[in-house]
């Protein structure tokens, strides 16, 4: 059955674009909102978000001043607002290759208006992500050590550590995401530069554009490309997560040391990350007008996905639980008992709450059709899987072994303000972004026009007369002419 | 319409070769370079007193131990009081201005101030007596100071060159009543087999 030899029509299903959208409706709305000047709203959220930037500096210039002392890990919590925000902000990353990637090799051609944007947060989230891994070894001038590099030394990276793993797979997953990202971008670059009036605009983009001409010979080559830069992300999608959970599976803490953890960590991620690539697109989409390109079929589709993902994660959440009673180990067991009902049971709820309970709203059509609803879940769902990180490090470090080893995490005001400065350096270069990139990939959207159909007619009755499932297109035109 | 001149096609190829080079180039330049190799060896500061190790090692033949007398029973190989100096000095070369500053310390009780030449990191935890009750020669680390006026650092003491011999002692090692001679070579010694020792190679055989 040649599902891509149908014309949309014949299969009932109805165009994934609004009504009026049109080859040159979507490069206008794509293309104006980098080359009109920014409307006032756009400045007030840069100048916030530039500032939280500069906080992020001076709290990381403090750091690096005073150590890590200034931070609230302490005996037993090694491990606290540094590594959850790493893992958060990682895993928020992860929608942008899911999108990009699997979404792309399984044909779902949804994904053309939300991929662009998507992609752009992977990058900037790993950056932010990036930041934490860095500054939290203490001694920032020896952070070279993480690489195998030859040194006076002769000391070489553990091999055997999940640390050097997380490294590799990190360092991977950005160049990959970089690389496909700028790749998808060429066409759309070379569009503004076309359009551009005067010479600085068109010099910048021509450089960018690589000296795209939108030749066959240049879109074979392209879609090449990108089928191979896909394949290569989609593992990526599985692999990132899993390695950055063994940081934790590999240990012998309770509450870390879980088979589960790979699985879960890369449900948790997607989750996570549709629901910012949600919050994004929702304020985007009211303020850009480009609501005739992401319309609500994609959120709805979206919401599912973040349906399907919330309930592995609370799948994943009551298996913990379920082995730590199973395994018959009492440590196990008390370091569940503890999160549930011990001084982090404050977090542990929130994360439940948040996590658990709010995607299971969009069973319901009303309510996962509801851009209201969906706004504010999207939020809860992002506050929840940071509680989530918070909830498996600090509450499975703060009762060790011995009742002396006991403490409880407070962050600092360090703590806080460099985690609020990788917001606001998140946002700042997500700003930047819209501002002067294509920030719906506007070549692919295209590609689900109708007009786009090989099969395409404008008139009704062709597309009536295409009963047969592989028929050949010029059959079909000749039933069109008659 | 023509936005860059038709030379700028090179350029993705010229910019890939460079930047693949540069990063290696800067790798293996402060791999090489930025070494105790290049700044250690070779450093001889100007000491309060110009007292000369040729002198009094080398031609005079006064064994190390007579001034660092603790080389074999502690980490420190011990730089000498001024006492040591003077158990000589009182009676000879008494007008020397070259002993000045030395008959300075002795009347005043103050310290001299001895430039440190040989210094390690505070996270190694280096032991003298270790090394000597080995028999590891002075010399090994520390060149022929009984051939200099000044003395200068011969060696790089840089963790690699330490971890080179931990991980193959044999070849520095010699019998135990040679170790402050600083001309015996292993022809010296040919019916004498080294004794075999263990020296840690883990993180916390140094750094404690």
């Amino acid at each position: 059955m040649a599902y891509h030899g149908l014309p949309i029509k014949s299969l009932g299903e109805t165009p994934l674009l609004g009504e009026g959208a049109t080859f040159r409706s979507i490069t206008e709305a794509v293309s104006r909102v980098t080359e009109n000047a920014a409307p006032r709203g756009w400045w007030v959220a840069f100048l916030i978000a530039f500032n939280f930037t500069g906080i992020m500096g001076l709290a990381i210039a403090y750091l690096f001043w005073t150590g890590v002392g200034v931070w609230g890990n302490n005996a037993p919590v090694y491990w606290a607002w540094d590594i959850t925000n790493f893992v958060w902000w990682i895993g928020i990353g992860h929608a942008g290759t899911l999108i990009s990637a699997v979404l792309f090799l399984f044909r779902q051609k949804w994904r053309t208006a939300i991929n662009r944007f998507a992609e752009a947060m992977t990058i900037f989230a790993v950056i932010c992500a990036l930041i934490f891994p860095g500054i939290h070894v203490g001694r920032v001038w020896h952070a070279y050590y993480l690489f195998p590099l030859p040194n006076e030394m002769q000391l070489w990276p553990n091999f055997k550590s999940p640390l050097i793993w997380d490294i590799f797979a990190v360092s991977t997953y950005f160049t990959v995401s970089l690389l496909f990202w700028y790749v998808g971008l060429i066409p759309d670059l070379a569009t503004l530069r076309d359009r551009a009036r005067n010479m600085i605009r068109k010099r910048i983009y021509g450089a960018l554009a690589l000296g795209w001409r939108g030749s066959n010979r240049a879109w074979q080559n392209y879609e090449r490309a990108y089928l191979i830069l896909a394949a290569l992300s989609t593992p990526l999608v599985l692999s990132v997560h899993s390695v950055v959970s063994f940081d934790f599976a590999t240990s012998v803490m309770p509450g870390w040391h879980t088979t589960i953890f790979p699985p879960y960590f890369v449900a948790g991620a997607v989750f996570s990350g549709f629901a910012m690539v949600m919050t994004l697109m929702l304020v985007t989409r009211a303020v850009y007008g480009v609501r005739s390109i992401v319309t609500l079929k994609h959120l709805e589709l979206m919401n599912k996905i973040m349906l399907v993902t919330g309930s592995l994660v609370g799948y994943a959440y009551g298996m913990e639980f379920f082995i730590a009673w199973y395994s018959g180990n009492e440590y196990e067991l008390y370091v569940f008992k503890n999160r549930a009902t011990g001084p982090y049971a404050w977090a542990y709820w929130t994360m439940i709450s948040c996590n658990v309970i709010s995607p299971q709203l969009f069973w319901f059509k009303k309510l996962r059709t509801s851009i209201p609803v969906m706004f504010v879940i999207s939020i809860a769902i992002n506050v929840g899987m940071w509680f989530e990180r918070f909830v498996i490090i600090v509450t499975s470090l703060h009762r060790d072994f011995l009742p002396s080893s006991w403490g409880y995490f407070r962050p600092t005001l360090v703590d806080i303000f460099t985690y609020l400065g990788t917001l606001g350096f998140f946002f700042t270069a997500f700003l930047l972004f819209i501002r002067w990139v294509p920030m719906i990939a506007i070549a692919e959207v295209k590609g689900v026009l109708p007009e786009a159909d090989p099969h395409y007619h404008p008139e009704e009755h062709g597309a009536e007369a295409a009963p047969v499932a592989g028929q050949a297109a010029e059959p079909l035109a000749a039933t069109a002419e008659e | 319409m023509q936005l860059f001149p038709r030379q700028l096609n090179k350029l993705p190829l010229v910019a890939a070769v460079l930047g693949g080079l540069a990063g290696p180039a800067v790798v293996l330049g402060a791999w090489y370079y930025n070494t105790p190799k290049h700044y250690q060896v070779g450093y001889a500061p100007t000491q309060p007193v110009p007292y000369s190790h040729r002198l009094h090692a080398g031609q005079m033949g006064i064994d190390c131990r007579y001034c660092h007398a603790n080389v074999e029973k502690s980490a420190k190989a011990m730089i000498p009081p001024t006492q040591t100096c003077m158990g000589c000095h009182a009676l000879v070369k008494t007008e020397s201005a070259k002993l000045a500053a030395v008959r300075d310390s002795w009347e005043v009780g103050n310290s001299i101030e001895w430039v440190h030449v040989h210094k390690l990191p505070d996270h190694a935890y280096f032991d003298h007596s270790v090394h000597v009750n080995a028999a590891v020669g002075c010399v090994t680390c520390h060149g022929r100071v009984d051939q200099m006026e000044v003395v200068r650092s011969e060696k790089p003491i840089n963790m690699g060159w330490c971890l080179d011999c931990h991980r193959d002692p044999t070849p520095n090692l010699r019998p135990r009543d040679q170790v402050t001679n600083m001309e015996w070579t292993p022809d010296m010694a040919k019916n004498w087999t080294p004794p075999k020792v263990n020296p840690p190679q883990q993180c916390s055989g140094c750094h404690r």
